[in-house]
C-alpha cells in the first residue's frame, strides 16, 4: 500500500486539534470531527507539537531514532487518515 | 465522539483529566419528567454564580478537556447561558448541551448555529406525541419538534435527537431514525437507568430482556447510531458494540452538579459518590486526589461475575443501575443479558435501594407519573 504520507511535504498538527498528555502518551481530539485519538507514546506527542516547524516530513523523521522510524510512520500514517495531521 | 477501542485498558486506570465532563447549570425545569435523572424542578439558591461558572470554565480548560456536556435540569433557562456557552468555546473547549426543546425559539437556533464546535441534543423519548408526553409530560412533544424545525431552518446542521430507550418505545426505533433523518439529524439512544425520578419508574419501563435483546440487533444493524456507550451490557450477547465498553465513572466520565458538587457520572448524584466541590479545592483535585475516584481506578472485583464468559465485553455493567437498585457493585448488572441481575436481585437478602439526598422535584406530582 504506497504511504498517505509525502515526505517531502510539509506536515503539522491540525490547527484544530488539542493534545493532552496522559501517563501512556497523549490523547488527541479533533475538535471539527469530534474524534479521539491515543497517541501512544510521549516522543510521538512531542513531535506532533513540533511537526509543523520542520519544513518536510522527511526533515522531522531524521529527528527519530532509526530503529523507531517505521513505527512513527505507521502512526503519523493513521494520524493523517484522521485529521490529526495534515500536509501544508 | 468516535474513539478507538484498544484504549480501554488504558483507561481503566485513569487520566489526568475526564474525556467526557458533564456540567449541569441548574436544577431548575419547566418540565417533570417522570424519569429525570437529577430529579430536577427547582432551582437550588446555591447554584453557581456567572462569575463562578466563567471560573470554572477557567478550571476545565486549564486542565485541558476537550469537551463538555452540557444539563440540567433545563440549561437554556439559565439568563447566562449563551454567555457561558460562547465563553466555553472561546476557551477553546467543546460544547455539547442537553434541552428538552421548550426555549429554543427561532432566535435561539440562530445564534446556536452561528457558533462552531456547538452539538445539540433535542430530548425526546416517542416518537409519537402520546408515547413522548406520557413521560415528559404534555406539549413536550410538539415543543421538542418545533425546536427540531428551529435548527433545520437556521441552517444548523445535524443535531441530535436523543432518545431514552424504555419498554413503551424500543418498538419505535425505526420511526425515530427516521424522523431525525427527515431533519438531517443524527439519532443518539442511551439507557434508562434508576437514577433520580428514575427510580420510581425503573422497574415498568425498563426494557424487557427479550426488547432488549432486539435493541441490540437493532444497534449492530445501524452502527452509527450514537449511544454515549450506554448499552456497552449488551456487548455480552456477542460482538462488541462501539465504543469503550466499560463504566467509565470516575475514570473518564465526570459530573458537576448545579451546585458544584463533584460525582463520578451523571447517573449517581448520592454522596457515596460525591468527591467534592468546585468550590473548595476546585475540579482538578477531585478528579485527581478524591478517595472516590481513586477506588473507582482500582482493578475491581468481577464479584458474582467472575464464572460469566461475557465479563471481559460487559465487565459487570453499570454502576449506577447495580447502586440504585440496592445491587452490590460487584454484582451482576441489574439487566444483564443472562439474566444474573434478576437473579440477584430476587435473592433474599436485605436489599436497600438507596435514595439520593439531592432532590429538586417540585413539589405537585409531576404530570404523566
Ligand atoms: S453475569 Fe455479569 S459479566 Fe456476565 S453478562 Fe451478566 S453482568 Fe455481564
Ligand atoms: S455508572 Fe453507568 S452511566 Fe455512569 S459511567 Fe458507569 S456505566 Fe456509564
Amino acid at each position: 500500500m504506497p504511504s498517505t504520507i509525502d515526505r517531502r511535504a510539509a506536515w503539522r498538527l491540525s490547527p484544530e486539534v488539542s493534545l493532552r498528555d496522559e501517563p501512556f502518551g497523549a490523547l488527541a481530539y479533533h475538535h471539527g470531527t469530534r474524534r479521539l485519538v491515543v497517541v501512544k507514546s510521549a516522543a510521538l506527542a512531542r513531535l506532533l507539537e513540533r511537526l509543523g516547524e520542520y519544513p518536510s516530513m522527511e526533515e522531522a523523521l531524521a529527528e527519530v531514532p532509526e530503529a523507531a522510524r517505521e513505527r512513527v510512520v505507521r502512526a503519523l500514517e493513521d494520524l493523517a487518515e484522521s485529521g490529526i495531521v495534515s500536509g501544508t | 465522539m468516535a474513539l478507538e477501542s484498544g484504549l480501554r485498558d488504558r483507561l481503566e486506570g485513569g487520566l489526568g483529566a475526564p474525556i467526557c465532563l458533564t456540567w449541569e447549570l441548574t436544577y431548575g425545569c419547566n418540565l417533570a419528567c417522570a424519569h429525570c435523572l437529577s430529579s430536577s424542578g427547582r432551582r437550588d439558591p446555591r447554584e453557581l454564580t456567572t462569575s463562578e461558572a466563567r471560573a470554572l470554565i477557567d478550571e476545565i480548560a486549564a486542565m485541558r478537556v476537550f469537551y463538555i456536556n452540557i444539563g440540567g435540569g433545563e440549561p437554556m433557562i439559565r439568563g447566562d447561558f449563551f454567555e457561558l456557552v460562547e465563553y466555553a468555546i472561546e476557551r477553546r473547549i467543546g460544547v455539547k448541551f442537553s434541552t428538552n426543546g421548550t426555549r429554543l425559539d427561532a432566535r435561539a437556533a440562530e445564534r446556536l448555529a452561528a457558533l462552531d464546535y456547538l452539538d445539540v441534543q433535542i430530548s425526546l423519548d416517542g416518537a409519537d406525541e402520546a408515547t413522548n408526553d406520557r413521560l415528559r409530560g404534555p406539549g413536550s412533544y410538539a415543543a421538542a419538534r418545533r425546536a427540531m424545525e428551529n435548527l433545520a431552518t437556521a441552517g444548523f446542521g445535524p443535531f441530535k435527537v436523543s432518545v431514552v430507550v424504555t419498554r413503551d418505545n424500543v418498538g419505535q426505533l425505526d420511526a425515530f431514525a427516521e424522523l431525525a433523518q427527515g431533519y438531517g439529524a443524527e439519532l443518539r439512544l442511551t439507557r434508562l437507568r434508576p437514577s433520580g425520578r428514575g427510580a420510581d419508574v425503573w422497574e415498568t419501563l425498563h426494557p424487557t430482556r427479550e426488547q432488549s435483546r432486539e435493541l441490540y440487533r437493532w444497534l449492530c444493524e445501524h452502527p452509527g447510531t450514537l449511544t454515549g456507550d450506554s448499552f456497552f451490557h449488551l456487548s455480552a450477547l456477542g460482538d462488541p458494540l462501539e465504543g469503550l465498553n466499560l463504566c467509565g465513572a470516575g475514570r473518564v466520565v465526570c459530573l458537576v452538579d448545579p451546585v458544584g458538587d463533584v460525582y463520578a457520572c451523571p447517573f449517581v448524584i448520592h454522596e457515596r459518590f460525591r468527591a467534592g466541590n468546585v468550590r473548595e479545592g476546585g475540579l482538578a483535585r477531585a478528579w485527581r486526589e478524591s478517595p472516590v475516584f481513586t477506588d473507582l481506578r482500582g482493578a475491581g472485583s468481577a464479584g458474582a461475575c467472575v464464572s460469566c464468559g461475557s465479563y471481559d465485553a460487559c465487565r459487570g455493567g453499570c454502576l449506577a443501575a447495580k447502586f440504585f437498585t440496592g445491587l452490590e457493585l460487584d454484582d451482576p448488572d441489574p439487566e444483564c443479558v443472562h439474566g444474573a441481575g434478576e437473579v440477584a436481585l430476587a435473592l433474599p437478602r436485605r436489599r436497600v435501594r438507596p435514595t439520593s439526598e439531592v432532590d429538586h422535584s417540585r413539589r405537585l406530582p409531576a404530570v404523566g407519573r
